[in-house]
């Protein structure tokens, strides 16, 4: 009998953990199952007909294809711009003992999430119209690194402070000048705590819509978050084969650059710090 | 290499006196210890030395140079953590080199220096590891060798040994003194292990709560502890302090369940430092003391309260009143548990404090 309701709650647990893989795997199957399949259709199945097609088609948009290679350029810009001044800030902000710093960073947090939010937009635009930096990249990465700036050094700080601080005092005793010792021993040591806030930053850039739509006219430069509308009927409806195509064409470099990252340099620690 | 001076040296960090005016001065070549309680400031002095720390008063020379406000860069110094510090991205190899690379030596010439230094520590086949990947005795020896790859002014360790175990710290001990010796760098060494310090250094200085108490030879040190502190900090089991009062007139110690010691030829010394009824404190160390067969002027009536042999020698603690001696005794048949014994006070070595704490005589 008991041996019974074991197996019973056991299909029931398979069953409920199949049911919530299944939940978040069909949207991926999806995007990797529509773009080969001929009829534009929401349902995940097998191509019928199979074809390559839709990537012929997607690949004539010249529009579209500028537009990847911009998302790189802005997403790649303010990745490095991001990960190295908040590297640099939060290692300053840390090793300083700046006073209110937490109070500091909270505030700035809560702003920052402002500046690359919708309210903002108007006195941005108007911003960086006075600077002459409408349409052109720098503009779109300066303001995304405005936004992802506060967050980035947060996060950054927590790994600064987890480093000990004979590392340092080691270098400078054995004559390495403060540039010479966050070059060999800092940085290098904060390299995961970089990975993270450099891979996060390129998906935030990587994906949002809103600020390179409004500070950017020339269709030339828009990223490919704005340029996946031009696989879209006058009506406004996604065309599905199209956009499932585009769609997996602008997933690929995200998911590059995490495998490249996790094989080049892995998402841990360096062993053998002892304390 | 050079003499090392520390005038009126004093840190404080907020309420806390870390350093308290620390006047030292450390020859050329010298193997110093520093030797204290924990907390006893240290480490905060080695870092003033370093550099690390900004002293809030007082003045730091090594050789002629006054290096007070130069940054630890300047200093030309090399020291060795108590953690190591061994960089973890870097292969013992680039550990090593560094002193060296900041220098912008040629590549060549770092790793010609490196492989040298590491053929005489022995770590030589380790080069290309991690220190993650190594013992705790090779880490140690990696963090020393990239101390000696350049010739610094002076050495400063902070407890490097005591990560390790019992026969590796033996080890290590012989091996530090000798290459100090062969090299003749003026070297601070910290330590909180008496032991170590009389093994290693030509000179101690006994530290405790900021101050610095005594300075001296071990030996010096052993034999003539300016206070009681320096003198149950130093020696395992440390010296006995015995509480008596002075008895002028019979020139006796009396204890306080009333049992006499003769001082004999030193009662008149005695005379001249104390009072007559004054307390003090009689200070033997454990292996002058002795068994007697019976009753005699100098001997004191105990109850034996343990025994621990230790194989050269025998550890016997026994009971007076209550207090409780150590004696170290190298005999065949020690005394068995609660056994009522003579011990025999040699009072030519006896030392005596003054109530307070200070060696009288
Ligand atoms: N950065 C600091 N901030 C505040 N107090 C400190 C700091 N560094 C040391 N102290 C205090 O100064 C005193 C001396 O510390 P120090 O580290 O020099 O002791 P130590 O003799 O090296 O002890 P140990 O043998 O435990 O290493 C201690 O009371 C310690 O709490
Ligand atoms: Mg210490």
């Amino acid at each position: 009998m008991s041996a019974f309701r074991m197996i019973l709650s056991r299909l029931a647990f398979s069953i409920f953990t199949t049911l919530c893989g299944a939940f978040f795997a069909l949207p991926m199957l999806w995007l990797l199952l529509a773009p080969f399949n001929a009829r534009g259709t929401l349902a995940v199945e097998i191509p019928r007909p199979f074809t390559l097609e839709n990537f012929e088609r997607v690949f004539a948009n010249t529009f579209a294809m500028r537009a990847l290679l911009n998302s790189l350029i802005l997403a790649g810009g303010t990745m490095i711009t991001v990960t190295l001044v908040a590297t640099l800030a939060a290692y300053a902000l840390s090793r300083a003992e700046v006073p209110y710093y937490d109070l500091l960073t909270y505030g700035l947090i809560l702003f920052s999430s402002v500046v690359t939010g919708t309210a903002a937009m108007v006195p941005i635009f108007l911003l960086a119209n006075a600077l002459g930096l409408v349409d052109t990249y720098l503009g779109v990465i300066m303001v995304f690194t405005g936004g992802l700036l506060p967050t980035a050094i947060f996060i950054l700080r927590d790994f600064v402070e987890g480093l000990p601080r004979s590392y340092e005092e080691s270098a400078m005793v054995s004559g390495a000048s403060p540039w010479q010792m966050v070059r060999d021993v800092v940085m290098p040591l904060l390299r995961p705590g970089m990975m993270v806030v450099g891979i996060w930053t390129f998906v935030q850039v990587w994906g949002a819509f809103l600020v390179p739509f409004v500070l950017l006219r020339t269709p030339e430069r828009m990223p490919a978050a704005i340029a996946i509308y031009s696989f879209y009927t006058e009506a406004g409806t996604p065309i599905l084969t199209l956009t499932s195509a585009y769609a997996l064409l602008y997933a690929i470099p995200v998911l590059a650059l995490y495998l490249f990252v996790n094989a080049r340099y892995g998402f841990r620690f360096f062993g053998g710090i002892k304390r | 290499m050079a003499r090392i001076r520390l005038e009126e040296l004093r840190k404080t960090f907020g309420p806390v006196v870390a350093v308290d005016d620390l006047t030292l001065s450390i020859e050329d070549g010298e193997f110093f210890a520093l030797l204290g309680p924990s907390g006893c400031g240290k480490t905060t002095t080695l870092r003033l030395v370093a550099g690390l720390e900004r002293p809030t008063h007082g003045r730091i020379f090594i050789g002629e140079r006054e290096v007070t406000d130069l940054p630890p860069q300047a200093r030309d110094v090399a020291m060795v953590f108590q953690d190591y510090a061994l960089y973890p991205h870097m292969t013992v190899m680039e550990n090593i080199g560094y002193p060296l690379r900041v220098r912008r030596y040629p590549r060549a010439e770092i790793e010609r220096r490196v492989r040298e230094v590491a053929e005489v520590l022995q770590i030589a086949d380790l080069l290309d590891r991690r220190p993650g990947q190594l013992s705790g005795g090779q880490q140690q020896r990696a963090a020393v060798a990239r101390a000696l790859v350049y010739q610094p002014q002076a050495f400063l360790f902070d407890e490097p040994l005591s990560n390790l175990d019992a026969k590796l710290r033996l080890e290590a001990r012989s091996f530090l003194k000798h290459l100090q010796k062969s090299l003749g760098i003026t070297t601070i060494y910290v330590t909180h292990d008496q032991a170590e310090a009389m093994a290693l250094a030509d000179r101690i200085g006994v530290m405790d709560r900021g101050r610095l108490l005594q300075v001296g030879t071990p030996l010096e040190i052993y034999r003539r502890p300016r206070n009681t502190f320096v003198a149950t900090f130093i020696g395992s089991p440390p010296m006995n302090l015995i509480r008596c009062r002075f008895h002028s007139a019979e020139a006796v110690l009396a204890l306080e369940d009333g049992q006499a010691i003769a001082l004999g030829e030193r009662g008149e010394a005695l005379r001249r430092a104390f009072r007559d009824g004054e307390p003090l404190w009689l200070g033997v160390r454990p292996e002058h003391l002795s068994l007697a067969e019976g009753p005699g002027p100098t001997h004191l009536s105990a109850r034996v309260y343990a025994v621990e042999p230790l194989g050269v020698e025998t550890l016997v603690t026994v009971q007076i009143n209550n207090e409780r001696i150590a004696l170290r005794l190298s005999m065949d048949e020690p005394p068995v548990l609660r056994e009522q014994v003579w011990v025999r006070v040699p009072m030519e070595r006896a030392l005596f404090f003054r109530e307070n704490g200070e060696l009288a005589l």
